[in-house]
C-alpha cells in the first residue's frame, strides 16, 4: 500500500506539473454570478480583497524591509524605543475607518439578500438524508431529487470512468423560469442540511422543525449546480443540487408534464400489480431511497443500519414492515417514507425487499393496502 | 502555605511513580507537553488519512462514514488534546519561572488536572474501536446528526466533560498563581506578556468550559432521556445548540491563540534585541479581544437564517475584532523595526507566525462580511482560514516556544540545523497544503466531503502533496526534541543574547526547585 501511495504521489506530482504547464484552467475565484445578489457578493469580495492587498503591501513591506535591513549580520544596532502614542492611535483609527467603509456596502447587500418579499413563485424544499424534495405547492406536485451518478463511479475503489458532472448530477432537477423571483421555503426531515447554489449566491440551512426562507432570481437560462453544505451524515457529499433555469414557455411545458405525471401516479393506486412488476419498480425505488443505509444487497451496516436481507421483520408478517416504512422510527435515521413516496412506490419497495436476496416470502403488497394504511 | 525550603536532594519517588505523583510544576509541564505531542501525532495521522482520501476524486481508501470519523476526531483531538494541553504545558513551566514563584499555587490540583487528560484521551481514541466507530458528526457535534450516532457519541461527550474539568482546574490554578505568587515588585504591568495572555486566557476558560459542558450534557440527555432540548418535535430547537456551542466556541478560538500571542511577544524582542513595542497596548488589545470574543459567536452561523438585524450586529462586532488584532501585528513589526535581528529557529517560527497568522486574519475579515460568508460558509475557504490561524498561528507559536525554551528546560542547545530544516519544510509544506484550499472554497468545494467533483481535482492533489510533506516534516521535530533531551552543547543560563525575563536568570537546566527565595524586581 505504501509503495502504491508513493506511486500515486509521484504520478500526482507529474500530473500537477503537467496540468500547470498545459495551463489548465484553475478556478481561483467565485464562479460567474447569474443573479444580482451573487454579483453583489462577487463585487464585495473583490473590494475586500483589494483592501486587503493594500494593507498587506504595507504590513509585509515593513516587515520584510525590517528583516532585510535591521539584522545583526549586516551590523545593524538595535534602537531602544518601545512606544509611541501617536502612531498607536493612528494604527488603531485607520483600520477602524476602513472597516466602517467596508460595512456600508456589506449592509446594503445584506438587506437586499434578505428581502424575500413579493416573489413570483414559491417552492418548498425539504432536505432528507441524502436527497432533496422539491414541492411546487401552488402547482400541486412534488418530487425527489437524488444523485444520478452511477454507483460504480463513486463507490470504494470504483474504476468506472467518471461523468463530466461527477457527483453534481441528479435524476430530477429543480426547474424554474428565468427572470422570476423564486422564493424558497427550506426545511429538513431528519438532520440539518444546507441548500447551496454558488452561482445564485444563496446558501440557507434546512433545519428540521423550522421553515426558513430565501430567494433567487436567475438572469440567464441554463443548468446550475450546487451541493448540500452542512454535514448531514455519511452521504453528505452525495446530495447535489441541480437547478434548470428555463424560458417561461419551456417552464410551463415542464409544469404541465409534471402535473400529468402526478395525476397518473394517483390513479395507479387502484391498479393491481403482478409480483414481478412490483419487484422491478421496487428495485429502482430501493436503489435510490434505501440502499444508502441498508446497502445494495440488503446487508446493512452494523450496528447502525440493520440488514434487511434475512431480517426477522422483513420475513415476518407484512403489517409491521409496512408500519416502519410508512412511519419510520423516531430517534433513528429510519424516516417516514409514507410522506416521501407514492403508494405504488412504497408497495413496490416493500414487495422487493420481501422477495430479494435471501428473502422469499412470495408476497406481493398492493398499492391499495398502502393507501388503506394511511387512514 | 507550607514553608518552601531550599535543598539539593528532593524526596520524590523515582521511575513511573515520580510522574504519577508529581506536584512539581516543571514535571507537570513536561507531562502536558509530551501528552500533547503524542496527541498531535495521533490527530495528525488522521489528517494524513483525510488528505490521502482526497488526493484524487473517487474513494480509494475508506468509506464515507470512516472519512467523517477522521475529520471529526482530527478536529476534536487537535483542539482539546494537542493545542490546548501544549499551551497549558508552557504555562506550567513558564508562568512560575517568569513571575519568580517557587511553584504553582495549587500543586496537587495541578497533578490532577493533568492526569484527567489521559483518561479523556483513552475515551476518544478508544471510540474508534467500539461498534459503529468513532463519532462522525463533526467536531462541532451539531444535533440532530450527533444524536444519531452510536456509543462513541457518549464516549465523546464524557471525554469533553473530563477535558473541561481539567481545563477549569488548570485555569483556576493559573489565575491563583498569577494573583498571589508574583515576586515582590512584580506588578501586574511588569508581568511578561506571556503571563498576561495566559492570565486572560484562564478567565476565558473558566467562563466558557462550563457552557460547553452544559451543551454536551443536553446532547447526552437528548440521546438517552428524551429531553428534546434540540428536537423541534419535542418543543426544542436544533439551532439553540449552535448558539450555545459557539458561545463557547468563539472564545475557544482565542483560548488557542492568546497564549500564542504571548509566546511570540516573548520571542520577537529577544531576537530583535529590543524591548517589546507598546507593552501596555498589547495588554489592552489582548483584553479587548477576550471581551469581544464573547459577543461575536453567531458569525459561525450566518447561514442558519437569523433575523437580519442579528446578522448585521454580528457582522459589525466581528469586524471590530480586527482592530485590536491589527494592533498586535503592528506592534510586533514595530518591535522588529530598527532592531538587531538574528534568525534562530524560534525567531523563524515567530516571524512565520506573524506573517501567516495575518493571512488568517485577512481571510477572517473576508468571512466577517455576511454576504460573502454566505457563499463561503462550510467550504474549504473556511478550512484554509482556520488552519492559517491554528496551524501557522497556534502550532507555529508552540514550535517557536519549544525551541526558545528547550535549552532552559533540558540544559542543552537543540540542533540548530535540524531546527531550521524543520522550520523551512514546515513553512513550505504548510503553504502548499492550505493556500490552494482558499481557491477550492471560492470555486465551491464544501468541506467535510470524502469525494468531490472533477473541477476540484488539481488543487486537492496539490494540497495533499503539501499535507504529506508537512506531516512527514513533523517527525524532524521529535528527533530534535529527543536529541536535545539526551545531550548537546551545554546551554548557558542566559541562552539567548537578548533574553531578559526572569527564567533566564536561573541556571540551565532549570533546577527542580527554583525561586525558593523570591527574586527582587527592580
Ligand atoms: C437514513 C438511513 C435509512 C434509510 C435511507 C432507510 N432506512 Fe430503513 N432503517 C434505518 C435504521 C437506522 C433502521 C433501524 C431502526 C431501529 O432502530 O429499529 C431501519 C430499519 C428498517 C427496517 C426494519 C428492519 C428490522 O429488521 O428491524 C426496515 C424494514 C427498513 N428500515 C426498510 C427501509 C426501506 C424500505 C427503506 C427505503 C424506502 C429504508 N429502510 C431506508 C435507516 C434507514
Ligand atoms: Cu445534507
Amino acid at each position: 500500500m505504501m509503495s502504491n501511495l508513493i506511486k500515486k504521489i509521484g504520478g500526482g506530482l507529474a500530473l500537477a506539473m503537467y496540468s500547470m504547464l498545459a495551463q489548465a484552467e484553475y478556478a481561483i475565484n467565485f464562479p460567474k454570478p447569474v443573479t444580482v445578489i451573487a454579483g453583489q457578493i462577487y463585487d464585495l469580495h473583490m473590494i475586500t480583497m483589494w483592501i486587503i492587498v493594500g494593507i498587506a503591501v504595507v504590513v509585509y513591506g515593513a516587515m520584510f524591509y525590517s528583516i532585510l535591513k535591521h539584522r545583526k549580520s549586516v551590523g545593524h544596532k538595535a534602537a531602544n524605543f518601545h512606544h509611541n502614542t501617536m502612531i498607536e492611535i493612528v494604527w488603531t483609527t485607520i483600520p477602524l475607518l476602513i472597516l466602517i467603509g467596508m460595512a456600508y456596502p456589506a449592509t446594503k447587500s445584506v438587506l437586499a439578500m434578505r428581502d424575500s418579499s413579493n416573489p413570483d413563485m414559491t417552492v418548498k424544499i425539504t432536505g432528507y438524508q441524502w436527497k432533496w424534495e422539491y414541492d411546487y405547492q401552488q402547482e400541486g406536485f412534488k418530487f425527489m431529487s437524488v444523485l444520478s451518478t452511477p454507483r460504480d463511479q463513486f463507490e470504494l475503489k470504483g474504476t468506472a470512468a467518471k461523468n463530466e458532472n461527477y457527483l453534481l448530477e441528479v435524476d430530477n432537477p429543480m426547474v424554474v423560469p428565468v427572470g422570476k423571483k423564486v422564493r424558497i421555503l427550506l426545511t429538513a426531515n431528519d438532520v440539518i442540511h444546507a441548500w447551496w447554489v454558488p452561482t445564485f449566491g444563496i446558501k440557507q440551512d434546512a433545519i428540521p422543525g423550522f421553515i426558513k426562507d430565501s430567494w433567487f432570481k436567475a438572469d440567464k437560462a441554463g443548468t446550475y449546480r450546487g451541493q448540500c453544505a452542512e454535514l448531514c451524515g455519511k452521504d453528505h457529499g452525495y446530495m447535489p443540487i441541480v437547478v434548470e433555469v428555463k424560458e417561461q414557455a419551456d417552464y410551463d411545458k415542464w409544469v404541465a408534464e409534471q402535473k400529468s405525471k402526478s395525476a397518473a401516479a394517483t390513479q395507479d393506486t387502484n391498479k393491481v400489480y403482478e409480483l414481478a412488476e412490483l419487484k422491478s419498480i421496487g428495485e429502482k425505488v430501493y436503489a435510490t431511497n434505501c440502499a444508502g443505509c441498508h446497502q445494495a444487497k440488503g446487508e446493512g451496516m452494523a450496528p447502525v443500519f440493520p440488514a434487511l436481507d434475512g431480517s426477522k421483520m422483513v420475513k415476518g408478517p407484512k403489517q409491521a414492515q409496512i408500519d416502519i416504512v410508512m412511519n419510520g422510527k423516531a430517534g433513528t435515521a429510519m424516516s417516514a417514507f409514507g410522506k416521501q413516496l407514492s403508494d405504488t412506490d412504497v408497495a413496490a419497495v416493500i414487495t422487493y425487499t420481501r422477495n430479494a436476496w435471501g428473502n422469499h416470502t412470495g408476497e406481493a403488497i398492493q398499492p391499495s393496502e398502502i393507501k388503506a394504511s394511511r387512514k | 502555605m507550607e514553608a518552601v525550603h531550599d535543598h539539593g536532594h528532593e524526596h520524590h519517588p523515582s521511575g513511573i511513580m515520580r510522574w504519577v505523583t508529581t506536584t512539581n510544576h516543571k514535571d507537570i509541564g513536561t507531562l502536558y507537553l509530551f501528552f500533547s505531542l503524542i496527541m498531535f501525532f495521533f490527530a495528525g495521522s488522521l489528517a494524513m488519512g483525510i488528505r490521502a482520501e482526497l488526493f484524487q476524486p473517487g474513494l480509494q481508501f475508506m468509506q464515507p462514514n470512516t472519512f467523517n470519523q477522521l475529520t471529526t476526531m482530527h478536529g476534536l483531538i487537535m483542539v482539546f488534546g494537542a493545542i490546548m494541553p501544549a499551551f497549558v504545558g508552557f504555562a506550567n513551566w513558564q508562568v512560575p519561572l517568569m513571575i519568580g514563584a517557587p511553584d504553582m499555587a495549587l500543586p496537587r490540583l495541578n497533578n490532577w488536572s493533568f492526569w484527567l487528560l489521559p483518561m479523556a484521551a483513552i475515551l476518544l481514541v478508544g471510540s474508534f474501536f467500539v461498534p459503529g466507530g468513532a463519532a462522525a458528526g463533526g467536531w462541532t457535534m451539531y444535533p440532530p446528526l450527533f444524536i444519531q450516532g452510536g456509543l462513541s457519541g457518549d464516549m465523546t461527550i464524557f471525554a469533553v466533560h473530563i477535558l473541561g474539568i481539567s481545563s477549569i482546574l488548570g485555569s483556576i490554578n493559573i489565575i491563583t498563581t498569577i494573583m498571589n505568587m508574583r515576586a515582590p515588585g512584580m506588578t501586574y504591568m511588569k508581568m511578561p506578556l506571556f503571563v498576561w495572555t495566559w492570565f486572560i486566557t484562564a478567565f476565558l476558560l473558566v467562563a466558557v468550559m462550563p457552557v460547553l459542558a452544559g451543551a454536551v450534557t443536553m446532547l447526552l440527555t437528548d440521546r438517552h432521556f428524551d429531553t428534546h432540548f434540540f428536537n423541534a418535535a419535542g418543543g426544542g430547537d436544533p439551532v439553540m445548540f449552535q448558539h450555545i456551542f459557539w458561545f463557547f466556541g468563539h472564545p475557544e478560538v482565542y483560548i488557542m491563540i492568546l497564549p500564542a500571542f504571548g509566546i511570540v511577544s516573548s520571542i520577537i524582542p529577544t531576537f530583535a534585541r529590543k524591548p517589546l513595542f507598546g507593552y501596555a497596548s498589547m495588554v489592552y488589545a489582548t483584553a479587548s479581544i477576550a471581551i469581544l470574543s464573547f459577543i461575536v459567536w453567531a458569525h459561525h452561523m450566518y447561514s442558519v437564517g437569523m433575523p437580519t438585524a442579528a446578522q448585521l450586529y454580528f457582522m459589525y462586532a466581528t469586524m471590530l475584532i480586527a482592530v485590536p488584532t491589527g494592533v498586535k501585528v503592528f506592534n510586533w513589526i514595530a518591535t522588529m523595526w530598527e532592531g538587531s535581528m538574528t534568525f534562530e529557529t524560534p525567531m523563524l517560527f515567530a516571524i512565520a507566525f506573524v506573517a501567516l497568522f495575518t493571512i488568517g486574519g485577512f481571510t477572517g475579515i473576508v468571512l466577517a462580511v455576511v454576504p460573502v460568508d454566505i457563499q463561503l460558509q462550510d467550504t474549504y475557504y473556511v478550512v484554509a482560514h482556520f488552519h492559517y490561524v491554528l496551524v501557522s498561528g497556534s502550532l507555529f507559536a508552540i514550535f517557536a516556544g519549544a525551541y526558545y525554551w528547550l535549552p532552559k528546560w533540558t540544559g542543552h542547545m537543540y540542533n540548530e540545523t535540524l531546527g531550521k530544516w524543520h522550520f523551512w519544510l514546515s513553512m513550505i509544506g504548510f503553504n502548499i497544503l492550505f493556500f490552494p484550499q482558499h481557491f477550492l472554497g471560492l470555486a465551491g468545494m464544501p468541506r467535510r466531503i470524502p469525494d468531490y467533483a472533477l473541477q476540484f481535482a488539481d488543487f486537492n492533489m496539490i494540497s495533499s502533496i503539501g499535507g504529506f510533506m508537512f506531516g512527514a516534516t513533523q517527525l524532524l521535530f521529535v528527533i530534535v526534541v529527543i536529541k536535545c533531551v539526551r545531550g548537546g552543547t551545554k546551554a548557558t543560563a542566559q541562552v539567548w543574547e537578548g533574553a531578559d525575563t526572569l527564567e533566564w536568570t536561573i541556571p540551565s537546566p532549570a533546577p527542580y526547585h527554583t525561586f525558593a527565595t523570591p527574586p527582587v524586581i527592580k
